[in-house]
């Protein structure tokens, strides 16, 4: 296979170079440190394979995937595990590595990239429910889209979710996030034994609850309001001596 | 304070004995690091932190590459930091950038 580096910096180029040189039906035809020029010599030149960089100035890994008519087999190569989940919506990309990249893993990769022909294109769905095989993904996760950037949740740590107009207030232990969706949305991507829609506008972690009264609830330092339909739910779901 | 040296390990281990390489790879790191930290330092004295974020991106890599881990962390939350237009970590960053300065002056 013959294959291109596309990285801005000089050093993780080198380092995947190095890495390629492990094979020897890898051949390094060209490198280059943005994907302006990767362009101009794949409008000239074809190849099997692309090693990419995601994070890059001005035009992104994605951006580039984006001007390729008929893209070869492309492997990621960043330090932004976020990414993972929708670097796998792409059908031409067949593994994502993390930065520093270690040979065993490299290796992987290339024997992936020699043996997929045609790999079917999935959307983010799909990938959710097979995140497993993505190094960075348990299946406690979730990934939400913030200025572009796919962010990493850990789902059990989030204690409520809140509606406000065209989006949601995700609130963690750690953080709390804003996001572009809707409640039904994420509703449907938490675990129902663990999260329980208590108000219109509210969703909450049940083993976050401190107390309850009649018709609220105290998370943290948050007073949900509990609507009438739903509380019969709520209770049901209380270990109540 | 995060107590951590860099070492060569990573490179060592890359490289598979092959010295050539080792010298090639250093020589690139010592060269490139410097402009990447100076690119750092101008940018967070403008206090343009998105750019000073991707920099550290950048950074962050060869921190990675230098075998350290907990910094790396700090380097990433820092980056994290910026892009919400705060400098929360930036002290401790910057004492990152020092001990790997002083690492590279001895090879």
């Amino acid at each position: 296979m013959n294959c291109i580096i596309i990285d801005d910096e000089a050093t993780a180029r080198a380092i995947i170079g190095q890495l390629c040189s492990n094979f020897k039906n890898l051949d390094v035809v060209e490198e280059f440190p943005n994907a302006i020029q990767a362009i101009k010599y794949l409008n000239q030149n074809k190849v099997d394979l692309i090693l990419l960089d995601i994070h890059m100035p001005d035009f992104t890994g994605f951006d580039f995937i984006a001007t390729l008519k008929n893209p070869p087999k492309i492997i990621l190569t960043t330090s932004d595990p976020q990414f993972a989940i929708q670097a796998f919506e792409y059908e031409c990309i067949v593994d994502y590595l993390v930065k520093p990249i270690e040979l065993a893993r490299f290796e992987k990769a290339i024997q992936k990239a020699e043996s997929v022909a045609a790999k079917p294109v999935k959307n983010v769905e799909t990938v959710n429910a097979s995140a497993g095989s993505v190094e960075t993904s348990s299946g406690n996760d979730l990934y939400v889209n913030i200025d572009r950037r796919l962010i990493k949740i850990d789902i059990p740590s989030i204690y409520l979710v809140e509606a406000k107009g065209d989006y949601i207030n995700v609130k963690t232990e750690e953080k709390n996030y804003t996001v572009h969706s809707t409640l039904k949305k994420i509703e449907d991507k938490l675990p129902s034994d663990l999260f329980l829609k208590v108000h219109r506008s509210f969703i909450i972690n049940t083993k976050k609850i401190i107390d309850i009264e009649d018709n609220s609830v105290l998370i943290k330092k948050d007073v949900i309001p509990v609507s009438r339909a739903n509380r019969p739910e709520l209770m049901k779901r209380l270990n109540l001596l | 304070m995060i107590q951590e040296t860099p070492n060569l390990n990573y490179i060592e281990k890359l490289s598979g004995g092959d010295l050539t390489f080792q010298e090639k790879l250093i020589g690139i790191i010592k060269t490139e690091f410097p402009e990447e930290k100076e690119i750092y330092l101008n940018n967070i004295e403008s206090r343009n932190f998105k750019e000073a974020s991707e920099i550290v991106h950048k950074l962050k890599h060869k921190i990675s590459i230098l075998g350290l881990e907990k910094s790396y962390e700090v380097a990433a939350n820092f980056e994290n930091s910026l892009l919400e237009n705060r400098a929360e970590g930036k002290a401790d960053f910057e004492n990152i950038l020092k001990s790997i300065t002083n690492f590279l002056a001895t090879l």
